[in-house]
């Protein structure tokens, strides 16, 4: 069972499995990440990067209207060694592939990846030879957030989603892994 | 005097500002707590819409498939019948699958549609972490049937 665990749960990039994490033991190292999870969490600062119109809904995100200052995300950095979380925001075309991948590389671990809108996250309507069907085949990507382009609270929606991730860390038993639980089902989502 | 005019008055001028701006009303959209209200166009989450008998609207006809840009929309169409009837005509759509990532969300399967069957409504919290989760099924996009 915990293998199990690890190959579902450690999808996420930047977290490496410690192996005897899952027997019981390692209490105080468990309750230290809890605590260092939720302060990772609560300052996601993303790196500046911007490929298409996308970006112009993840800077309208940033504005007083919407605020991702209240999820400690709003210290764009214009470099990636200082950023945690690569917002990749518009179509990704294979020119481009090896500098996301480059800026992916330079950005110091832990680091997470939100492909936003329905370029980055599949390619959209742009099914041609010129752009990446899915970011996901240059970087691992973390969260998705459909929408051509995603609406802020969309995208703040997303970094919630992110934010949940990393609070629950690794998973150490089975009910940390329901993540399907988690999400609406579409009776709750109908009543909206 | 030139301490006065270089720091102290550029200082009481800012706060001044600063002052100013504490009585204005908040700008800020508490999100989650409080939701904005969206425009009355605004599409989002599709959902296959149902008639008052319950019945589905949807015939499968694909032309929501045809009409798609991204190619997102999967439909594959089965015949009514008296014991198993889904729809009021022929047809039904025994699968109907629309794939949420590619999706850009511009209705023109809304406008397609003959029966009025698949509609945008205003959800728009789609994110997740799977790919595989972004398949919408038929179970997932159909109206809940209404209890009176």
């Amino acid at each position: 069972m915990p293998k199990r665990v690890e190959t579902v749960v450690l999808h996420d990039s930047s977290m490496p499995a410690i192996p005897g994490a899952e027997k019981g033991g390692n209490f105080i190292v468990t309750s230290l990440e809890t605590l260092v999870g939720q302060a990772r969490a609560n300052s996601l600062w993303p790196v500046t990067f911007g490929l298409a119109c996308c970006a112009i809904e993840m800077m309208s995100a940033a504005d007083p209207r919407f605020d991702i200052a209240r999820f400690g995300s709003e210290a764009f950095r214009a470099t990636p060694r200082q950023a945690d979380v690569m917002i990749i925001a518009g179509r990704l075309s294979k020119k481009m592939a090896p500098v996301l991948r480059q800026i992916y590389d330079q950005m110091p671990e832990p680091k997470w990846v939100i492909s936003m809108g329905a370029c980055a996250s599949s390619g959209g309507v742009y099914n041609n030879y010129a752009i990446v069907q899915g970011a996901d085949q240059v970087v691992p990507v973390d969260v998705y957030v459909p929408g051509c382009p995603p609406s802020p609270d969309a995208l703040i929606y997303g970094i919630m989603k992110l934010q949940e991730k990393i609070k629950r860390g690794r998973a150490k038993t089975m009910s940390d892994l329901r993540l399907i639980e988690l999400n609406p089902t579409p009776q709750e989502v109908m009543s909206v | 005097m030139s301490l006065l005019d270089k720091v102290i008055k550029p200082l009481v001028d800012g706060m001044g500002i600063t002052g100013k701006r504490l009585g204005h009303e908040k700008e800020t959209i508490m999100y989650p707590e409080e939701k904005r209200e969206q425009f009355e166009r605004t599409r989002w989450r599709h959902v296959l819409t149902r008639y008052d008998s319950g019945l589905e609207k949807c015939i499968g006809c694909s032309l929501c498939a045809g009409a798609c840009p991204a190619r997102c929309i999967n439909v594959v169409a089965a015949e009514n019948t008296d014991e198993e009837r889904y729809s009021p005509g022929e047809r039904y759509a025994a699968r109907y699958e629309i794939n949420m990532i590619r999706c850009i969300f511009c209705g023109y399967c809304q406008d397609a549609c003959p029966t009025g069957a698949i509609v945008l409504r205003k959800d728009f919290e789609l994110a997740n972490y799977d790919r595989e989760d972004f398949i919408f099924t038929k179970e997932m996009l159909l109206e809940p049937i209404k209890e009176e």
